[in-house]
């Protein structure tokens, strides 16, 4: 009955899929670039995230734009207030990604502390946790939701491992304590990602539900 | 005022202000059936309205929210071969207990309708009508009556100099604004409005839905309407009808205004205020 309407709904859905994956890509990526010492990669996420950023506010105008012209409600209404904090969530995660890129230009050619592996694992877990909450936003599915939410306890346990090795490592040789306390700044990126995106869950069981309800208790 | 003088006598019993229930329902529809002849126009509806708030009734057109609204002052009764069945309790008394005084009844209930319908007659005589017909003679005491009227209608600065004015000399939303200083005049408890915005442009809307707004902290209000953003705006409760397969209007679902246009109970709501049917 309101064929432009559900289709301005669907395609405000679908914007909110596509900064999802600029965001999963720019996260992985940014650790890709750290590993492999790639600093014109590195260059290129800090450089991307303004299309990020530029992406947020094409679907803040889209929402703000539905609301004063449409009078969205019941789960409309709902799917837009989701979408509006949703996308804080994304830019923020974006902006996480983008620190890595930063970090990593910072150690240059710096010699290696460690070799890299549970924050590459970070990194794809976070960026798992990311396709799933996105996936559980369009199919409405509060069990995925619930499920992502648990997987962040997997990112809060790297991340303490990662913590703890680093930390033994500095006590070892004070000379790596530069170098190491950026690969801490590193981890802790990934793992406030991760706490984001079980803000997002939150907002798909609210979609789903109606009701606001704390299922992300993240350790960190 | 005594809660037993809607009743033509006093031999009537009084024991019921005891059950009287819920202190803060006005209203109560428990049970509710209206007909029309053999039509079955509303079915079976349970619901209390609050003391001192909106309440809107919303729903498609046909599915008989001004009908279930006219029920709660007996405006039905005017119609051949109404009849109500169940009990509409109004502060716990049955209004269609035998022995009810019906313009004693629709002094407390009032109603503003959709369209505004001043008597041809000036602004003055329109306020003064009601408390004139119920005794009130005195002119200071009518000047009283009608300048506080047309202040809590908001409508005294605008009209104050052409008091002498026709009520149909002025706009619409004025007129309606009139319309409801009107009803205030005899100080009712509760105001039952059947589209009352309907006909004004959207500005005139505003002014009356916010007037609703001031007027619901002294009385009760039930407001039919079309404009769901409307019932959105203004109510603090929602009741939502639709015909059911034998073209009765039902109750499909009564709740907080806020919990019904964001997250309503039943799937038929739903569909109705996103706009997917209706």
């Amino acid at each position: 009955m309101r064929k432009n309407y559900d289709r301005s709904l669907k395609s405000l859905q679908d914007e909110v899929l596509v900064m999802g994956s600029m965001v999963e890509k720019s996260v992985l990526r940014s650790v890709e670039a750290l590993k492999n010492r790639d600093l014109d990669l590195a260059n290129q996420i800090i450089a991307g995230d303004q299309d990020i950023n530029q992406k947020r506010f094409d679907i803040e105008e889209q929402c703000v734009e539905l609301i004063a012209t449409q009078q969205p409600m019941a789960v409309d209404l709902r799917v837009i207030v989701a979408i509006l904090n949703i996308l804080v969530d994304l830019e923020r995660i974006g902006d996480h990604a983008e620190g890595i890129a930063k970090i990593t230009v910072m150690i240059g050619n710096e010699p290696p502390v460690k070799p890299l592996i549970d924050l590459p694992r970070m990194a794809e877990r976070t960026a798992q946790m990311l396709r799933d909450s996105m996936d559980s936003f369009i199919r409405r599915d509060v069990e995925l939701a619930k499920r992502v939410c648990d997987d962040d306890e997997e990112v809060d346990n790297l991340y303490n491992q990662v913590f703890r090795e680093l930390l033994l490592i500095m006590a070892e040789d004070p000379k790596t304590i530069g170098r190491a306390t950026r690969l801490i700044w590193v981890a802790h990126n990934l793992e406030r990602s991760a706490d984001r995106i079980t803000n997002i869950c939150e907002r798909v069981a609210f979609v789903a539900t109606g009701h606001m309800e704390d299922i992300g208790a993240s350790k960190y | 005022m005594n809660m037993n003088s809607i009743f033509k006598s006093s031999t009537d019993d009084n024991s019921r202000q005891a059950d009287s229930g819920n202190a803060s329902s006005k209203l109560r529809m428990q049970h509710m059936n209206l007909y029309y002849g053999s039509f079955h126009a509303v079915k079976d509806i349970t619901l209390q309205v609050n003391t001192s708030s909106i309440t809107a009734i919303i729903g498609p057109s046909g599915c008989g929210k001004s009908s279930m609204l006219r029920v709660f002052n007996r405006m039905n009764d005017l119609i051949p071969g109404a009849s109500v069945d169940g009990l509409v309790e109004f502060d716990g008394i049955n209004i269609y207990e035998p022995g009810v005084d019906v313009v004693e009844l629709r002094k407390r209930i009032g109603m503003v309708f959709q369209k505004p319908n001043p008597f041809p007659m000036s602004i003055y005589d329109n306020v003064a009508f009601g408390p004139r017909r119920h005794g009130i003679r005195n002119r200071r005491a009518l000047d009283e009556i009608v300048e506080k009227s047309l202040m809590q209608a908001a409508l005294w600065d605008e009209v104050k100099d052409k008091l002498g004015q026709s009520g149909l000399s002025i706009s619409g939303g004025q007129q309606q604004r009139l319309c409801i200083a009107r009803v205030l005049a005899v100080e009712p408890e509760v105001i039952l409005m059947d589209e009352p915005c309907s006909a004004l442009d959207p500005i005139a809307t505003l002014k009356i839905e916010d007037l609703m707004r001031t007027l619901s902290e002294t009385y009760t209000i039930v407001i039919v309407t079309h404009n769901m953003q409307q019932a959105a705006r203004v109510s603090d409760m929602t009741a939502f009808l639709m015909v059911d397969d034998g073209h009765s209007g039902v109750l499909v679902e009564y709740g907080p205004t806020s919990e019904v246009f964001t997250n309503p109970r039943d799937k038929r709501t739903e569909d109705y205020i996103t706009g997917r049917f209706g």
